[in-house]
């Protein structure tokens, strides 16, 4: 069978028990892809999911731009987690440059990525709470990550799209008095968060539903190669933050979450706790912070790399492990850029989780798996 | 000129209204004045100065003020009035639009939001006129597949299902359209026919999310009919009557939910399960089938369906009223009606005009219905609230809940229900 059709065009002679059911890429419960789903009765007997329906060709359009302008689109895959998809292209792009980056700037970045970082998990509890039919869970995170959006405004000038990481630091020194406002804002935001297990994390119907439903265990976790919450819920240690410190965080104290359950309900939580920590490390960061000095380094226009030279970074995003490969051949663009994201990592798990779950299952380990589609289109 | 926004001519929209004055004439003398006069032969018409009004005569309240009410609470006697307007259908589709609108706003409030705002002066209040308008414009689209009298017969069945249903609640003393001596089996029989609609029209539509969704609403349906039946013996076993304004006049010292609130309880969930309504939403599951059985329905086919569900939502919350809270009865709040109008007339400047027929609906009766609004406003206040605390639960949870504890739940029920029956503290010849 080498020239087998993509999944879902070929025509399959299946048990007439089983309906083949097409959720997405025009479904409530889908995002910008497709699940073909086989039910037999209420039961998925098999599942494959379909990406690509989103795909822009950012690693191609790399390889036209300058280091300088890859910035603006390269966060376009993931816009509420820009800061974070941008930082490891930043920092291979400062390893190919040789740029030494100013202390200030290494605190700014990480207040911006974790800020960005608890923006990204508030959208996605939003969709996760809807997903569940509890639309209070879609209203509160939604309105919640305003306090952020604006403070991120105050930051960088942008709402969603910052462009704010640049090699050599960040764009714009901090406002006045950003400080202040930012540890107020941050404390609220933490309040806030907290009353969300009231209502949505210790709601015994939510319990119910999720623990022990698509349970993915400790070795296939690691096996099929999943990162971030997905893998820290099924009892991983692994967070880059801890693992392999980037810029100023093996100066801070992070901790990272872990349960050892890998049920939906753990996958669902982790990233919670991760914001509820995200507070704590930004605090960290305004205090140890240095209150003036520069936050750009000043570079020659068109900056080229030396020669033939390549950088792998990567850094912990919202959904996992991002990393990005650059090919430099010392011209002004780079000669091959790959980004390694979390979310087609995690994906990879879908199949595996599904099988044998109840159809109603299914939203509920989709989206538990925190994959955002556009992501891992690129 | 622009074709877009063309010029206003005052000629053009005089000369547009005369060019259609004659039909509207014609269709007024021809399908309105029968109308009317179908009505005015059909009410049983007053006596007034020792004089008898025929309907020919009736016409001339036009003329004389002191004959408008004495037609108006003659009309009110009828069988047709009852039906179209106030125990039955415009009652309820009234109480229904109020529904929305409070969930709406009442949703908006519990999720930080404002909800609907601009449409109409007040709170967004006309939105809902908004979107019934906008349902009425859009385009019926039909699958090519889909088994088409049935498809377009399901919502019109759903609708007519949910009014008969209307029909057996009683508000007031006399006042209910249908007072049938077995209401309570009339009710299970209606309640029996919903399945069987959302089947139909899953079925018919062809198409694979309303089919899953049809099932699921069987599924759901038919297993919590049964705790729901059963919830409601404990109230046959104490009252010993099957009919909806008897089993009222029972409680009016004290409402059944005193001594079986577990039965009331039972019926409060098994309510929230037949109405489809969250945490029991599964055949509308959005994220998981779209909208269930309603996602082919389109345009108004949709809108009548949403009508349906509405006043059967109405119909529950009126009925756990009537079986559980006491319905209308209630102290005594309505101010009593300052009788000198009557004696003394009402001046109106040069003139004091007297009116017979006033007033048009007895303290009692006013009373009544108002305890019974705000009973079901109360009760539909609990129908929706939890839709802004509880996630959706899963169909084996669903008939888990259904089958093992609801049922279990409705017999411990039944039992205390005969043992105040036996030890004759309730029921007829009882203590109480």
């Amino acid at each position: 069978m080498n020239n087998e059709l993509p999944p879902g065009l070929a025509l399959q002679k299946v048990d007439e028990r089983i309906m083949t059911l097409n959720v997405g890429p025009q479904h409530p419960g889908s995002g910008h892809m497709r699940i073909i789903v086989q039910i037999d009765g209420d039961f998925i007997v098999a599942c494959d999911p379909d990406p690509g329906y989103v795909h822009r060709g950012e690693e191609k359009m790399a390889e036209y731009r300058n280091y300088i302008t890859n910035i603006p689109h390269l966060e376009r895959p993931v816009i509420h987690d820009s800061c974070n998809i941008l930082y490891p292209y930043v920092l291979g792009v400062e390893e190919l440059l040789g740029i030494e980056v100013p202390e200030r700037a290494k605190y700014i970045r990480v207040i911006a990525s974790e800020l960005n970082r608890c923006v990204y998990t508030m959208y996605w509890l939003a969709i996760y709470g809807i997903f569940l039919g509890h639309s209070t869970m879609f209203m509160w995170p939604a309105g919640d990550r305003e306090l952020l959006i604006d403070l991120l405004e105050k930051m960088t000038g942008a709402r969603v799209t910052h462009a704010h990481f640049v090699p050599g630091g960040v764009r714009n020194d901090l406002p006045p008095n950003f400080e202040d406002v930012c540890l107020r804002q941050v404390n609220y935001f933490e309040k806030r968060i907290k009353e969300y297990a009231a209502i949505f994390y210790d709601n015994p119907i939510l319990i119910a539903r999720t623990a022990n439903t698509g349970v993915l265990s400790r070795q296939d976790a690691i096996r099929l190669g999943t990162t971030g919450s997905v893998l820290r819920a099924s009892g991983v240690d692994y967070d880059l933050r801890k693992k392999e410190p980037y810029d100023v965080y093996d100066e801070l104290d992070v901790h990272s979450n872990v349960m050892k359950e890998g049920d939906s309900y753990a996958r669902s939580k982790i990233p919670w706790l991760d914001m509820l920590e995200s507070c704590n490390i930004i605090r960290q960061a305004l205090q140890k912070m240095p209150k003036s000095g520069s936050v750009r380094v000043k570079l020659k226009p068109n900056p080229k790399g030396k020669g033939l030279d390549s950088v792998y970074k990567r850094v912990e995003s919202g959904r996992g492990s991002l990393g990005c490969y650059i090919v430099s051949d010392g011209k002004p663009e780079p000669y091959r850029l790959k980004l390694s994201v979390g979310s087609f990592r995690n994906l990879i798990a879908l199949p595996y989780l599904l099988k044998g779950e109840k159809l109603g299952n299914m939203p509920a380990v989709y989206w538990s798996l925190n994959y955002w589609p556009v992501e891992a289109d690129r | 000129m622009s074709v877009i926004a063309p010029n206003f001519k005052f000629s053009e929209f005089v000369k547009s209204i005369l060019d259609n004055v004659f039909w509207i004439l014609l269709i007024f003398v021809l399908i309105g004045l029968p109308a009317v006069f179908i009505i005015l032969f059909y009410i049983e018409m007053p006596v007034i100065n020792g004089e008898l009004l025929t309907p020919f005569l009736a016409l001339t309240w036009l003329a004389d003020p002191s004959r408008t009410l004495p037609i108006l609470k003659a009309f009110m006697t009828t069988d047709l009035f009852k039906i179209a307007a106030f125990p039955g259908f415009g009652f309820a589709a009234l109480i229904a639009a109020g529904t929305i609108f409070i969930e709406r706003k009442m949703l908006a409030k519990l999720q930080l939001r404002v909800g609907p705002f601009y449409c109409g002066k007040f709170e967004g209040i006309l939105q809902l006129m908004g979107d019934g308008l906008k349902l009425i414009s859009k385009e019926i689209i039909i699958p090519a597949k889909a088994d088409k009298p049935i498809f377009w017969a399901a919502p019109i069945l759903f609708v007519a299902t949910a009014a008969a249903f209307v029909a057996l609640i009683p508000v007031a003393p006399g006042w209910v359209v249908a007072d049938v001596d077995v209401g309570l089996i009339a009710v299970f029989a209606i309640i029996g026919f919903f399945p069987i609609i959302t089947i139909l029209s899953a079925w018919s539509s062809n198409s694979k999310f309303p089919f899953i969704g049809g099932i699921r609403a069987l599924h759901q349906m038919v297993s919590f009919e049964i705790p729901l039946i059963l919830s409601l013996l404990g109230v046959v076993i104490l009252t010993g009557t099957l009919n909806l304004s008897e089993i009222v006049a029972s409680q009016s010292n004290f409402p059944w939910i005193v001594f079986l609130p577990i039965g009331a309880i039972i019926f409060f969930i098994t309510i929230l399960a037949e109405l489809e309504r969250i945490p029991f939403d599964l055949p509308e599951a959005e994220s998981e089938i779209v909208a269930g059985w309603l996602t082919e329905f389109s345009g108004m086919i949709y809108g009548l369906v949403q009508l349906g569900t509405y006043l059967k939502l109405y119909a529950f919350a009126a009925l756990f009223v009537v079986l559980f809270l006491g319905g209308w009865s209630g102290p005594m709040i309505w101010p009593p009606f300052p009788e000198e109008i009557i004696t003394d007339g009402i001046v109106m400047g040069p003139i004091t005009a007297k009116i017979p027929g006033l007033p048009v609906f007895s303290q009692e009766m006013l009373n009544s219905v108002l305890w019974f609004i705000i009973k079901t406003v109360g009760v539909i206040f609990f129908i929706l609230l939890p839709r802004g605390v509880f996630p959706r639960i899963r169909i084996d949870m669903l008939l888990s809940l259904g089958w093992y504890k609801l049922i279990g739940l409705a017999f411990v029920n039944i039992f205390i229900a005969l043992g105040l029956l036996y030890a004759g503290v309730l029921g007829p010849g009882g203590i109480l």
